[in-house]
């Protein structure tokens, strides 16, 4: 079964709610998703290794064979190549890896080689089995590292849990393709209800099963409460706000530490979760 | 005033939910009468939630051409399926709409053309009236592409309302993240403000964006917010970036941030005789200050 976690806004708790479940159940592996600033293994005694190289493929130009016709730069949507007088110039980090021009150039003259836009990393201890994906500081892509992530998630393991990135773009939905169940982690403010209703938006779209988690429960208002009553949308679970909850956040100590009682939460959570699957 | 005299300050965090966007209502309520706000988190914009806009224009914005293939003429012949590298078509040969790049692959390959680049609007942006003067936000449509190009169009139509209304800054709320959608809100801007958290994550991610904003060679300024959750943390982040990124300020926890969302105010606009909030305000204040000073336009 395949859990992926997602908020919207940032900072709402995907992660402390990712590795709380993640340390706490049985037999789990952890993908952290959120490739810009993945922040799991702050919270995981645990070293990683690293996997693999994410990569895309970049053209190459075969100055042999070109004629300087400009068709690819001409077709590139992303205006990566530019023809100049005596070359066509690659900006690299504009190309989306496509392929578009290594097919359409007439000569023949483009091939392709791997750019190393992040890196993926693996980690075990114990019962625990741990992915998460780097994006090199400076790039502008993590699709394509999320969807390179994703392909180390274990047939094995009878739970996979995803921590997303924030927001409902590209990456989010990247992340979130194919999993059995999508956890909404709502803060209850009005930014928080604001952003979770953009992100139950695209699940809709998306046709994803899902639920929300409150998180922070008592720092607000009630609306996010009452939306999800009206909304018919399932309240898996609520997690109290409380300073000592965060400042043991801060030191990378995760809320099931501070409130243990949650483990038996997190099963009929589950359980509910499965009955909707 | 000239467009190229026009200032431009982004305000990013790396980590989510740290406060960047209460403290920019704050500060853009402090500069009202002197910069254009900008929402450049275009997937979760929130701003006009605060500032509830009396009025506002809505234009449609374009991103990436889409494909889309004709049923009629296609033959299924499968060229693009294996053609396209982000999985976008369907077996039964539809274009998935939230998968498709834009890049024109299968439309250029298909041998009996019958695949057509459509223009797809991606989002919509909007220019609003409102108490503190113009807010110029955006809304991605679910699930979309283009959040940099985006972006991108936020910032130049806040640019243009700046010198139409004779402003001589814009306050741009960025993204959290480093990836495109940050880029794009920082490329070319004066300065960078960015508030962290004084949590492990908060310092992990405020690395990140640091050494984002080294290579962009753009000055940044830090805001350590709700520094008081763990001041051992906080005296690391002074301690560690200070010389290449000053420490602003460090503000304390304090409940009225979340109260002041509920009220549609920034702290900034909340009466009150509480002294803790008092405090907060000053320091607001004296950042909206320090922005105007370090840019030359404290006259």
């Amino acid at each position: 079964m395949e859990i992926a976690i997602v908020s919207g806004k940032g900072g709402t708790g995907k992660t402390s709610l990712a590795v709380s479940l993640a340390q706490t159940l049985e037999d789990v592996q952890l993908i952290d998703a959120d490739v810009d600033e993945p922040n799991c293994s702050i919270f995981l005694d645990m070293d990683t290794e690293h996997k693999a190289n994410a990569e895309i493929p970049v053209p190459v130009i075969n100055y042999d064979l070109c004629t300087l016709c400009g068709i690819c730069s001409a077709n590139c949507e992303y205006n990566a190549l530019m023809r100049v007088p005596d070359q066509i110039l690659l900006f690299d980090k504009m190309c989306h890896g496509c392929g578009l021009c290594s097919k359409i150039c007439p000569e023949n003259a483009i091939t392709e080689t791997p750019r190393t836009i992040g890196k993926i990393l693996q980690g075990e201890k114990g019962n625990l089995l741990f992915n998460y994906g780097k994006m090199d500081v400076g790039e502008e892509l993590s699709t394509p590292i999320i969807s390179q992530l994703k392909q180390h998630i274990s047939k094995e393991r009878k739970i996979v849990i995803i921590d997303a990135p924030p927001g409902s773009a590209c990456p989010m939905v990247e992340t979130i393709a194919d999993v059995d169940y999508v956890i909404v982690v709502g803060e209850p403010t009005p930014f928080g209800l604001s952003d979770m209703k953009i992100v139950i938006e695209t699940l809709r779209i998306l046709n994803m099963k899902f639920g929300i988690v409150i998180n922070k429960d008592g720092i607000g208002d009630k609306e996010m409460e009452q939306f999800c009553i009206d909304e018919k949308i399932p309240i898996l679970l609520k997690i109290p706000f409380s300073l000592e909850i965060a400042r043991n956040y801060s030191k990378g100590v995760p809320f099931i530490k501070i409130l243990p009682e949650m483990a038996a939460k997190f099963e009929s959570m589950l359980a509910k979760i499965k009955e909707e699957i | 005033m000239n467009e190229g005299d026009i200032r431009q300050v982004t305000v990013i965090s790396g980590k989510g939910g740290t406060g960047k966007s209460t403290i920019i209502a704050s500060i853009a309520a402090c500069l009202k009468d002197k910069a254009i706000l900008a929402d450049a988190d275009v997937d979760a914009a929130d701003l006009y939630l605060l500032f509830e806009p009396e009025q506002s224009e809505g234009f449609d914005f374009y991103g990436l051409r889409k494909a889309k293939i004709n049923q009629e003429l296609c033959t299924e012949c499968g060229i693009c399926l294996e053609t396209c590298r982000f999985e976008a078509i369907s077996k039964d040969f539809e274009v998935i709409q939230t998968r498709c790049e834009g890049c024109a692959a299968c439309h250029h390959l298909c041998p009996i053309s019958a695949i057509d680049m459509l223009d797809n609007v991606s989002g919509k942006y909007f220019i609003s009236d409102t108490r503190i003067g113009k807010l110029v936000h955006a809304k991605l449509h679910p699930g979309e592409e283009s959040s940099g190009l985006l972006v991108a169009e936020v910032r130049k139509v806040a640019k243009q309302t700046a010198e139409n209304q004779n402003r001589d800054l814009v306050l741009i709320d960025g993204s959290p993240g480093i990836g495109c959608p940050v880029i794009s809100s920082l490329v070319g801007v004066d300065m960078a403000i960015i508030v962290t958290e004084p949590t492990l994550s908060g310092y992990h991610d405020l690395d990140r964006i640091l050494q984002l904003l080294e290579q962009f060679k753009i000055p940044g300024y830090i805001v350590i917010n709700r520094y008081d959750i763990n001041e051992e943390i906080a005296q690391k982040i002074e301690s560690d970036f200070e010389n290449t990124f000053p420490i602003v300020t460090k503000i304390p926890y304090n409940p009225i941030f979340v109260q002041a969302m509920i009220e549609k105010k920034s702290v900034l606009e909340v009466e009150t005789e509480d002294k803790d909030v008092l405090q907060i305000k000053k320091m607001i204040i004296e950042l909206s200050n320090f922005i105007l000073k370090k840019l030359k336009l404290d006259d």
